[in-house]
């Protein structure tokens, strides 16, 4: 911002708007050679679709184009696609991967850009029967990892990395770029929540590896949910919101929560006090007897646990440990054995329908695939459970021989929900798919309040949700436990989360339950369960 | 401000309704107006689009329920086809006549429907995701195996079997005497010489189609669609999805039996054999054509659908023969029946999932 002329890329009044709504308003922003900007805003901020006009994606033009001008070195741009912004020296990488599995590392680093070699054939017969450069393609990979300074066998096939080695993979293609071909070097780098799927430590080497290539020159803009490791590794913020930049300022100084409060435009309240369960002659409302769950990825082989009733109990564990396998076994979506006794009766397992009967709901970590009806309203999302269980919503007619669902009542339900969950939506009747993440969420939660558990199983509720929408979530969790006195079972993968809202937290590793503490115990303790360590005082759920 | 709001609502009205379908009805409407020019009488077209209109709307309607269950395109209808095909001929082998014979095929036809639905249900339980090619080999098959029953099921009414052994039906049964035209004529409007409002055949359709609508109001009709839109959503809220698929193949089968029963009154002869073969894709298309995706379909895309493929189908070779002079209006007719049978196969989308 400082000196127009070098800044390498500018963006000048930029507006854009999708069918009458405005989504970008007035964005104006430059960034310096080997800056790092970091980019925040909740779902739906206006973030993505400025990533879209700066690399010139289809989708854009499409739909009527944007306002305003891209300017890189003092240049007036216009890029036609991807490949455009790519020969300018921007390269980008998404939050999904975009690699081929059963490709090497260095394969997919220089995958359509490979080095070629003539062969005898290829004299004959023209230049398609070309061999690759194999030792082309090794070194050119080894330069982009290098670049990176971590370690990467750049042989092993994708399939078999770590996530972090794919994240890094898919940098050093985009870091590769410059030495093929007649591309300009890489000098902006866009990453897209590159740290969402990182362990904490692979995300702490991604941040240093970032911080190298800042030293190098380039200039990152680095989107991420993450607010410390913007603050760790970010030269400036830029805050969005309802598609506006709200503030842009130096890193220096700028703390955690003032971030938050930009973002959601409100002060978010860091969890609350610390509330005391009282587990005095409180009954066991849900028994679980030597569960096995065959859930792929998350196999449950042998889980006892005592559900109190009121509670909030907390699950965690790391991925793969079979935390998830709990609540999709006990409520039916896979095959599970076992014992499980609800408010002292016996459950019959593998069939959703006996569990919901006997008044246990679920929020599923797969949202758009479990959860939501996506190509439905949102009035039947909240609704159709409650009513083909509970034969809620219903009109009867003939002395009910016809039954019609009452679209009132079902209107009437959907929007009390989207006022009490503050859902951002355009009307109850929009489609479920077209809302944004958190906002999904909450449906998900509407859903299963409209049944009136007297057990919630939630599982991972502020997994791809903005910091607004996740504490938004978690009080209305607690608000309905303690309000309604429902039980609340809640499986997650951040631990202060559950921290935050749980009074206990069983930690299942390898498909058993390691321990269960109070949840007012300090994190090392959770953190040592996790890796099979023993713990003063930790219960094994009995 | 006046005409920006008309403009909006203009697209907006554009957007709703498609426009592959603005486009075929303009093209319809072109039709309609050239005719008189041609020596078409225009009485004469609108009557003949009403009345297939109206026997092939239920067939079309039979796509719906299947659409809903997320079972795709009913490309097994010959399926219920047959079950349609063995009410009509007991009726007429036990010598019901009027419209006694009419009812009495459709409950003939409906225990048939009912078996056929449940094993073509159980069939597509066990090839979820690729239904329809599994749908088009049960139609297809199915037919050939009634090839060998028709001439193997012991009927004995003279008016349907081979002259010259005494057994075996033969390929065309004429419905005269029996049902022919009694919905046709079932409080008929007749408008001068050329014109005739088919209203029985129209009034069983209203009464089919408020079924299925009534039908997708209730609680079950409810958990189809939930089943079709996304099933393990609907198995996390405790529903059978396999119980629900097989009833919307049930209801779809008896739909297609139904509605063969409705075209041959009209048509006068029922067609044993290889007839049902291709009668799936002329209903396919037109839900398509209609509007309808691979999981989404409702009773206006049935409506509209029917109403644009057939009236296209019966206008351009009466316009087109009339044009050239020379009668080549079956040739046409098969070029433009089939023409619109790939535009709606290209047109085919399918929702997120």
């Amino acid at each position: 911002m400082k000196d127009k002329k070098s800044a390498l890329l500018e963006m000048k009044n930029i507006s854009k708007e999708f069918s009458g709504n405005q989504v970008l308003n007035d964005i104006n922003f430059s960034i310096q050679k080997g800056e790092i900007l970091g980019l925040v805003g909740e779902n739906g901020a206006g973030k993505s679709t400025l990533m879209k006009i700066l690399f010139g994606m289809d989708e854009i033009r499409e739909t009527g184009g944007f306002g305003g001008k891209v300017i890189i070195k003092g240049e007036e741009v216009k890029f036609d696609s991807s490949q455009d912004a790519l020969e300018k020296g921007i390269g980008m990488v998404h939050q999904e991967f975009s690699l081929l599995p059963d490709f090497s590392a260095a394969e997919n680093i220089v995958l359509n850009r490979e080095p070629i070699k003539k062969s005898i054939a290829s004299e004959l017969f023209g230049d398609r029967l070309n061999t690759l450069d194999r030792e082309e393609i090794s070194t050119i990979a080894k330069v982009a990892i290098k670049k990176l300074d971590v370690e990467i066998d750049t042989e092993m096939k994708v399939s078999s990395m770590p996530v972090g080695h794919k994240q890094f993979t898919e940098i050093a293609r985009e870091l590769s770029k410059d030495s093929i071909g007649e591309n300009n070097p890489i000098e902006l780098l866009v990453l897209d929540e590159p740290t969402a799927v990182l362990s904490e430590k692979e995300a702490d080497s991604l941040l240093v590896a970032m911080r190298k290539l800042s030293k190098q020159g380039i200039a990152m803009i680095f989107i991420s949910h993450r607010l410390n490791e913007i603050i760790n590794v970010c030269d400036s913020i830029m805050v969005m919101r309802d598609g506006l930049i709200i503030k842009h300022v130096p890193v220096e100084g700028v703390k955690v929560q003032d971030i938050a409060k930009w973002m959601v435009g409100r002060t978010v309240e860091s969890s609350g006090e610390k509330r005391l369960f009282n587990y005095d002659d409180k009954e066991t409302i849900l028994k679980i007897d030597n569960l096995w769950v065959d859930m792929p990825g998350e196999t449950v082989s042998d889980v006892s646990l005592e559900v109190k009733k009121g509670e909030i109990l907390g699950i965690g564990g790391m991925a793969g440990q079979g935390k998830l396998g709990i609540p999709n076994g006990v409520m039916g979506l896979y095959t599970a054995g076992g014992k499980v006794y609800f408010e002292g009766k016996e459950l019959k397992l593998n069939t959703p329908r006996s569990l919901l009967d006997a008044g246990l709901a679920f929020v599923s970590e797969d949202r758009r695939g479990v959860g939501l009806l996506l190509d439905e309203s949102l009035e039947w999302n909240v609704a159709f459970t409650a009513m083909q269980v509970q034969e809620k919503y219903l009109k009867k007619y003939l002395k009910g021989l016809v039954t019609w669902r009452d679209n009132k009542a079902i209107e009437q339900v959907t929007h009390e929900y989207i006022d009490q969950l503050e859902i951002k939506c355009t009307s109850s009747k929009q489609k479920a798919k077209e809302l944004s993440g958190g906002n999904q969420q909450k449906i998900c939660l509407a859903k299963a309040f409209a049944l009136e558990p007297n057990l919630l199983f939630v599982c991972e509720p502020t997994r791809g949700i903005d910091i607004g929408a996740k504490s938004l979530v978690l009080e209305a969790l607690k608000k309905y436990n303690s309000e309604l006195g429902t039980t609340v079972v809640v499986i997650s993968s951040e631990l202060e989360e559950l921290r935050s809202i749980c009074d206990r937290i069983a930690i299942v590793t390898d498909g058993k339950i390691e321990g269960i503490l109070d949840a007012s115990r300090p994190s090392e303790d959770f953190g040592l369960l996790m890796i099979g360590e023993k713990v003063e005082g930790a219960s094994n759920g009995k | 401000m006046e005409n920006k709001n008309m403009i909006d609502r203009l697209k907006s009205f554009i957007h709703n309704f498609g426009w592959p379908r603005i486009i075929i009805g303009m093209f319809l409407l072109v039709l309609f107006i050239a005719a008189p020019f041609v020596g078409v009488n225009i009485n004469t077209s609108l009557s003949d689009t009403f009345n297939r209109f109206g026997m092939n709307c239920i067939m079309v309607l039979a796509m719906v329920p299947m659409i809903h269950s997320g079972c795709g395109l009913n490309f097994g209808l010959p399926l219920g086809i047959i079950a349609g095909l063995l009410g009509g001929t007991l009726a007429i082998e036990f010598n019901f006549i009027g419209g006694t014979s009419f009812l009495m095929a459709m409950i003939f036809a409906t225990p048939f429907a009912v078996l056929f639905g449940w094993g073509y249900g159980k069939l597509l339980n066990r090839v979820k995701g690729g239904e329809m090619m599994i749908a088009t080999y049960v139609g297809f098959s199915s037919v050939a195996f009634m090839c060998m029953m028709w001439l193997l099921l012991p009927y004995s009414n003279p008016t349907m079997v081979w002259g010259y052994t005494g057994k075996g039906l033969r390929t065309t049964i004429s419905t005269e005497g029996y049902y022919l035209h009694v919905l046709n004529d079932f409080l008929a409007i007749r408008i001068g010489d050329h014109f005739l409002f088919p209203t029985g055949m129209f009034l069983l359709f209203a009464l089919l189609a408020f079924l299925i609508w009534s039908f997708l109001h209730s609680k079950k009709g409810t958990a189809m669609t939930a089943v079709g839109s996304n099933p393990v959503f609907a198995k996390a809220s405790g529903i059978n999805i396999d119980k629900t698929r097989i009833l919307s193949v049930i209801l779809s089968t008896w739909l297609g039996a139904i509605g063969i029963l409705v075209y041959q009154q009209s048509f006068g002869f029922i067609q044993l054999y290889m007839g049902p073969f291709f009668m799936a894709l002329p209903a396919v298309s037109a839900i398509l054509i209609g509007g309808a995706s691979v999981n989404k379909a409702s009773i206006t895309n049935v409506i509209v659908g029917t109403f644009l493929f057939q009236g296209i189908l019966t206008m351009t070779p009466s316009v087109m023969n009339s044009v050239i002079q020379t009668d080549m209006s079956e040739v046409i007719r098969i070029v433009v029946s089939n023409g619109m049978i790939l535009y709606a196969l290209t047109r085919k989308t399918e929702a997120t999932r």
